[in-house]
């Protein structure tokens, strides 16, 4: 090593190359450049931004300062978030169920290889479609509306969730699993004995972690889809009547909503979510 | 003369628990001193009060003829320039390579736009090389810290310490997370400083055996008071029970096996 | 307690949780009006159709360098709009770390800031922004900035406080300042976790990219859009395989640079 010279060299690295520090360079450098040049193509429209921004900075007033009812009532109101929040349920226990089944064969620990890579490659590709694209897809067959909605985002909920679980069954202690194996338990016994029990909790926090993400992705849904709820009377609010101040209602709601999910996630010590990749 | 003078000094987290209970004492130029007491006793409070990481709620202290408590901002860190700390578990940067780490004692020279670029002089280098041959870290120099041991971790700590050319070290637990044989290679680092530097050490130590074998003088804490202050040999067992309390029995029956051997 | 009072105790929670979630779940179905048979159906006859209809034709072919350009155009915002969000969003987290602040009260607000930004969806600040952005990329690229602001901030507040308390008590004892201390202890400790949560929230914004375009008439979205309405199932079909494509090699590299910067 150059270092017991370096002592007297006139210059002394303190740093050395390593190929993470180089990865870490070219990752920064790389997103530095592409941020740069999705700045300068942005399609502008001739929008002026400063001007913009100045005209943003006083719609969030109106929005947080000044909602009110216009159309509907708080009665209507609570409504349009139940069935928001119902889809948001609804497509969460779908997805679930569906992804329970498909994790077993995802996870290495628990089926051959070559099942695992063929349901992961599957799911892979079933999360890398965005959401609305499913929902709009299934429209063809069964029309815009809930029917649609539910199966399109049951769909993405599966993709993640499979990943989840699986990730989750992979984390068993292979000696638990060994156990049951030795002591003569089949296959499914020790699905339902060890598999199930042992992850239980972990499963439950990403099912949980899911519920938050897809109440949101019902709320878009909702405003781009046709699936109703919360989301059309927002996208009514902003794109047919430009009521700023029924819309900053509507945000007021989903936004409690959303912050008393977070919080009873933390209460529950959902801890998966924000260690992990979603 | 004194470098360092602690006078009635009191702290309080809220307005329940007293961590220093009017502690006065003060320290030589050059002498190595060890603070034992059981964990809570409130020496980690106590170490952290003369470097300012805490602020006293009462109460003197003096280093090098500058009181402590009132000091602000570039004075402040002066102050804090002046003196090394060494950590129980190390506080270093892990991602980081072992030179980094030991350069990162100089910062407090720095101004803003050196300590921001991390701008370090060849002399600041050289430095840091030819504390980390002393401390027989040369092979690691540019190793990232995650993958150094305990033992080899806590002389990059030392030698961060080091660099700063502190007048004290003040060394919170600088043992507790290391196996024996690592422990006593930095006990023994740190007296080789203390009589070889003239640094004054300033070290917290949970065992007593450790502290009389290496101090020249022991402080015992409990409760946030000072128990005791004197020469290690005069140190008796009735006063290491009023240290200790319950915790005392098995550390006065290592004792007897030690003064046995 | 007795064994069989254990296993009836056990197996009455599981009942009683099964039955929590299809009582709810029977609500929501009625909530949505959501028609079972219809979307058990559905799922068939959607992928029956797709191998007769949903496949890159002629045509599609002929669009595809429009839609390659589109694609880069949601592509290069998700990037902009994450990488931007993240340095904005690594300055909250400094405010609201408790290792980092540098007052006990720029911790609350910092933190309440991030947790509007991320709670509001990416639809619902589409739908605010096009008052003052209209179609224009801009409510878009703020829509995706602002989320991705607020949830880099929460997590980047829980790595600080993880990785850095303790060298940053170390520096502080050194004498060094509250600069040096965040650039030479703080950024490098969290440089490699800050990074990763980006191409995370990159691979994210593509989709909510794609969605957003919807509303705003922009980017991929906007022509998947188009050629759905159109009846362009081909056309649609090509946008759908390509921005699967994109999103796949995007999350490879990441997966890649994550292996091995952490």
């Amino acid at each position: 090593m150059e270092v017991t010279a370096s002592a007297s060299a006139s210059r002394i690295k303190i740093r050395q190359r390593s190929h993470a520090s180089a990865v870490l360079q070219i990752t920064l450098l790389s997103l530095t450049l592409l941020t740069i040049y999705g700045l300068i193509t942005i399609d502008s429209r001739n929008v002026d931004v400063f001007a913009a921004l100045g005209d943003m900075i006083n719609n969030f007033r109106i929005v947080f300062t000044e909602p009110r009812l216009e159309k509907l009532s708080w009665f209507d109101l609570l409504r349009e978030l139940m069935i928001t929040v119902s889809l948001g349920l609804l497509t969460t226990v779908i997805g679930a169920v569906f992804a329970l089944f498909l994790a077993l064969f995802a996870a290495q620990n628990l089926a051959p290889r070559r099942v695992n890579d063929a349901v992961k490659a599957l799911m892979a590709f079933v999360r890398a479609v965005p959401t609305v694209l499913w929902v709009l897809f299934f429209a063809v067959a069964a029309g815009l509306g809930s029917v649609a909605a539910v199966v399109g985002m049951a769909f993405h909920s599966v993709g993640y969730l499979v990943k989840a679980y699986a990730e989750t069954f992979e984390e068993l202690d292979a000696g638990v699993l060994e156990a049951l194996r030795a002591s003569g338990a089949n296959w499914w016994q020790t699905v339902f004995q060890a598999v199930l029990p042992s992850s239980a909790s972990a499963l439950l926090s990403w099912t949980f972690v899911r519920f938050e993400i897809n109440f949101s992705v019902a709320i878009a849904m909702g405003a781009t889809a046709g699936a109703g709820g919360i989301g059309y009377d927002m996208f009514m609010a902003s794109a047919f009547y430009l009521d700023l101040r029924e819309l900053g209602m509507f945000t007021y709601a989903v936004l409690l909503f959303a912050i008393l999910l977070e919080w009873s996630a933390t209460r529950l010590k959902v801890t998966v979510g924000a260690r992990r990749s979603y | 003369m004194t470098i360092l003078e602690v006078d009635s000094v009191i702290k309080r987290y809220g307005t329940e628990t007293v961590a220093l209970d009017n502690v006065s004492f003060s320290v030589q130029p050059g002498e190595f001193v060890a603070i034992i007491g059981p964990s809570g006793a409130g020496k980690s409070t106590l170490l952290r009060c003369i470097n300012r990481l805490i602020d006293v709620t009462s109460g003197d202290i003096r280093f090098a003829g500058v009181s402590v408590p009132q000091l602000r901002g570039a004075a402040l860190r002066r102050h804090r320039t002046q003196i090394g700390m060494i950590f129980q578990h190390y506080n270093l940067v892990n991602r980081l390579s072992v030179i980094e780490n030991v350069l990162h004692g100089r910062l407090g020279y720095k101004n803003t736009l050196q300590g921001i670029l991390g701008l370090y002089s060849e002399q600041e280098k050289r430095d840091a090389v030819r504390i980390l041959e002393t401390l027989g870290l040369t092979e690691q120099m540019y190793k990232r810290c995650d993958q150094l041991s305990g033992g080899q971790k806590q002389r990059v700590g030392i030698a961060r310490a080091l660099v700063q050319k502190p007048k004290m070290l003040l060394c919170d637990e600088p043992i507790a997370s290391l196996d024996p044989s690592s422990a006593k290679v930095i006990m023994d680092t740190l007296q080789d400083i203390n009589r070889t530097m003239g640094i004054t050490v300033l070290v917290n130590l949970h065992q007593v055996d450790v502290a009389l074998h290496y101090a020249e003088r022991i402080i015992g804490v409990n409760k946030g008071r000072i128990i005791y202050d004197g020469a290690p040999h005069a140190l008796s067992n009735a006063q290491i029970y009023q240290i200790y309390g319950s915790e005392a029995g098995e550390l006065i029956l290592d004792l007897k096996e030690r003064y046995a051997a | 307690m007795q064994p069989e009072a254990f296993f009836r105790r056990r197996r009455l929670q599981s009942l009683l949780f099964l039955l929590i979630i299809t009582a709810l779940t029977y609500g929501g179905i009625l909530m949505t009006q959501f028609d079972v048979t219809q979307g058990l159906m559905a799922i068939p006859r959607a992928f029956s159709w797709a191998i007769a209809n949903f496949i890159p034709d002629e045509r599609a072919w002929s669009r595809l360098p429009r839609i390659l350009e589109k694609l880069q155009e949601t592509v290069l915002m998700a990037v902009a709009s994450s990488s931007i969000a993240s340095v904005f969003g690594l300055g909250l987290a400094l405010l609201g770390a408790n290792t980092t602040r540098p007052h006990p009260w720029f911790s609350l607000p910092a933190r309440a800031l991030a947790s509007v930004f991320r709670n509001i969806d990416v639809s619902v600040w589409a739908l605010i922004l096009l008052f003052s952005f209209g179609q224009s990329g801009f409510t878009g690229f703020f829509a995706l900035f602002f989320v991705t602001l607020g949830f880099i901030t929460r997590v980047m507040v829980e790595t600080i406080d993880e990785v850095s308390t303790d060298s940053v008590e170390a520096l502080r004892a050194t004498g060094a300042g509250y600069t040096a201390i965040i650039s030479q202890s703080v950024i490098p400790a969290c440089l490699p976790q800050l990074i990763s949560w980006v191409l995370y929230m990159i691979e994210t914004n593509i989709r909510s990219a794609t969605l957003v375009g919807i509303l705003t008439g922009t980017g991929i979205g906007f022509l998947f859009d188009l050629y759905f309405k159109n009846f362009s199932y081909g056309s649609a079909s090509l946008v759908v395989l390509l921005t699967v494509a994109v999103v796949l090699i995007i999350e490879t590299v990441s997966n890649y640079v994550r292996r091995v910067i952490l």
